[in-house]
């Protein structure tokens, strides 16, 4: 390793830092991220404060430890659109079985992730068995989990929403590591923001620094290809498909230890904010290009905005229309981002 | 040449040297393949030396490709035998055929466009360094190795962080060429390389193969085009409709002769005469024909 440091190829004009940053697929997230944090810093009182930023992280953090999974997936170019329903489902499972059939709770979370994994697995495999698009195989997914969620839950404790969650025993094991939260500078941090900079931080390794980060980049860039030239092509996928569920279980935790409740129609709808989230942050919707960092800063635009348009007294539901713009925009950004990066010299 | 393998990956121990030039690697003898009632080859006979291209010629439906899928193991072969070092096989997979050696670069190449170099260069068999759930790509070997690999079959990259699609056709191919030649490969089948390339790319890549000769390795150079085929070519083994049209030593054979027996000198013939009745004689087109026939034949 001592001899890899070859002399730059004179060729090359140095890059400067801001040369390097504006080629990576993250950098129009984090512009649009900073713009969002002035405009309402400026415009509103609160959202500038250390209470107000509390709440507008916790908010960015449960959407972005999704959000973080989905992009992975995107990259490897699949689509899963049970990812919402999931942490409901994962969150339900958890309570019926603590609630009602008393199973201890770190038990009950094994049970959860290991179907949540399962789900996973079968979504990978229809996908890759079958050969349809994982936007059809998973909405099928998605409505079965949806129904699951209410009707189950409706036959077995007899209502929608789980109750009594806090009186469960060691309940504030678990609550201590998903949703407690720490005190600084005056507003609190709460545990999903550091599972937010933990998931983003491992899957920007992952991606960049390891062979799997390799393949997942390969699979959704050129599927053939990848198989011609000897990349596990079905395992990455299945695998790809099981860590999105197995985020799906984490996000679940995350909602169910904050407010110590959860109902049969958490996460629904939420499917697309990921998705929104992963191309605000540069991915392709075709797949094989886009960066974990960037739909951190995706999901940071979404929470600043959702918190910020109540400070600043709008009507919520603009929030909507704000998000169709701008991921608009960052689809057509990304378009030429990609065109440039195909056929530029 | 750098020799620094990287260290995780090993060579096939068979090709760690390159054989004397002129061994024969593959010998095809009468080889054939039916699939069902269908004869897509038959009696097909020629060899691939160390340090030796064969061309192999034919036009569109020749049976080009079904030869280059029985050699790359995607396709078994029915009828005739296939030696390699001197042992009869039968390749039952792509990967069996790699183990021995032999690497087929694709029309479409097997790179992913978006992707830099490097990391297309070790797609599929990257190295790593460190331990269990720390271990790591070896990015700093991995540039090292593509870009010196790259330079030794003359192609010069200012980054090998730009996404492969940059490149140009022809250097893309080289990168797929460097690739299978780094790991391991003894015979290079190439898939009409030089099909979607202009003039002057088509000469690029066709230095490339000149340059993979003189590394030692054996070469199969599919095209429909003589030109192409005549100035590198050792060894010229024609196709027509699943048939072989013979197997000519450069000696034995001129590119003329090479021309004309692609152009298939007796059917061109023929058309010429079909032209003529129709269009009458004297039409300009029917006169060009008989013109080439002439040059054909010349």
């Amino acid at each position: 390793m001592a001899t890899a440091t070859a002399a730059p190829d004179e060729r090359l004009a140095t890059t400067s830092l801001v040369g390097r940053l504006l080629k990576r697929p993250e950098i129009g997230a984090l512009i649009a991220a900073i713009a969002v944090f002035i405009f309402f810093a400026v415009v509103t009182d609160t959202f500038a404060t250390a209470g107000g930023a509390s709440t507008w992280l916790r908010t960015s953090s449960t959407i972005g430890v999704m959000a973080v999974a989905v992009a992975v997936l995107m990259i490897g170019g699949e689509f899963d659109l049970s990812a919402g329903a999931m942490t409901g489902f994962t969150g339900l499972v958890v309570g019926v079985l603590t609630t009602e059939y008393g199973l201890n709770i770190w038990a009950a979370m094994v049970v959860s992730l290991a179907l949540a994994l399962g789900i996973g697995a079968i979504n990978g495999i229809l996908v890759m068995r079958t050969g349809l698009p994982s936007f059809i195989v998973t909405l099928g997914t998605f409505f079965v989990l949806q129904g699951v969620d209410l009707a189950v839950p409706k036959a077995i404790i007899g209502q929608v929403a789980i109750q009594g969650m806090a009186d469960v025993p060691f309940y504030d094991q678990p609550k201590a590591v998903f949703g407690s939260a720490i005190s600084v500078l005056g507003g609190n941090v709460y545990a999903s923001v550091f599972w937010w900079i933990g998931v983003t931080a491992l899957a920007t390794w992952i991606l960049l620094r390891t062979k799997v980060g390799n393949w997942i980049f390969a699979v959704g860039g050129a599927q053939t290809a990848s198989r011609q030239i000897g990349v596990p092509v079905f395992k990455t996928k299945v695998g790809l498909f099981m860590t999105t569920a197995g985020a799906g279980w984490l996000a679940g935790m995350l909602l169910l230890f904050s407010v110590s409740t959860v109902q049969a129609n958490t996460g629904v709808g939420q499917e697309f904010i990921y998705i929104i989230c992963a191309v605000v942050g540069g991915c392709l919707l075709t797949g094989g290009y886009g960066s974990a960092i960037g739909a951190a800063f995706g999901a940071l635009i979404y929470g600043m905005t959702n918190q910020g348009i109540v400070y600043a007294g709008w009507d919520n539901n603009w929030l909507r229309a704000f998000l169709g713009v701008m991921l608009l925009g960052a689809v057509l950004l990304n378009e030429w981002v990609r065109k440039r990066a195909e056929t530029s010299r | 040449m750098s020799d620094t393998k990287s260290t995780t990956h090993e060579a096939h121990p068979d090709t760690s040297k390159p054989a004397e030039v002129g061994t024969p690697i593959i010998e095809v003898v009468d080889i054939g393949k039916r699939y069902g009632s269908v004869i897509a080859l038959s009696e097909v006979t020629t060899s691939v030396r160390a340090g030796e291209v064969t061309c192999v010629l034919g036009d569109n439906g020749a049976g080009k490709s079904t030869f280059i899928k029985i050699l790359a193991g995607a396709h078994e072969h029915t009828d005739g035998t296939l030696n390699i070092d001197g042992v009869s096989r039968h390749l039952a997979s792509p990967r069996v055929a790699l183990d021995l050696g032999i690497a087929t670069v694709y029309q479409d190449l097997a790179v992913v466009p978006l992707m830099p170099v490097w990391r297309n260069f070790f797609l599929g068999s990257e190295p790593t360094t460190g331990f269990g759930p720390f271990k790591k790509l070896d990015v700093a070997t991995m540039k090292k190795t593509t870009k010196s690999e790259l330079a030794a079959m003359g192609i010069d990259l200012r980054d090998v962080d730009q996404p492969i699609g940059t490149l140009s056709g022809g250097e893309r191919q080289c990168v797929a060429i460097a690739r299978a030649v780094y790991f391991g490969a003894r015979v290079l089948i190439l898939d009409e390389p030089t099909a979607a390339l202009g003039v002057k790319q088509s000469g690029v890549v066709l230095k490339y193969i000149a340059k993979a000769r003189e590394r030692g390795l054996g070469v199969v150079f599919i095209t429909h085009n003589p030109h192409h085929a005549y100035p590198v070519g050792d060894r010229f083994m024609l196709l027509r409709r699943g048939k072989s049209m013979g197997d000519f030593p450069k000696s034995e054979i001129t590119l003329d002769e090479l021309t004309a027996m692609m152009a298939g000198g007796a059917e061109l013939e023929a058309l010429s005469h079909e032209l003529s009745r129709e269009l009458g004689a004297d039409s300009e087109v029917a006169k060009k024909m008989e013109l080439a026939v002439e040059d054909a034949e010349a």
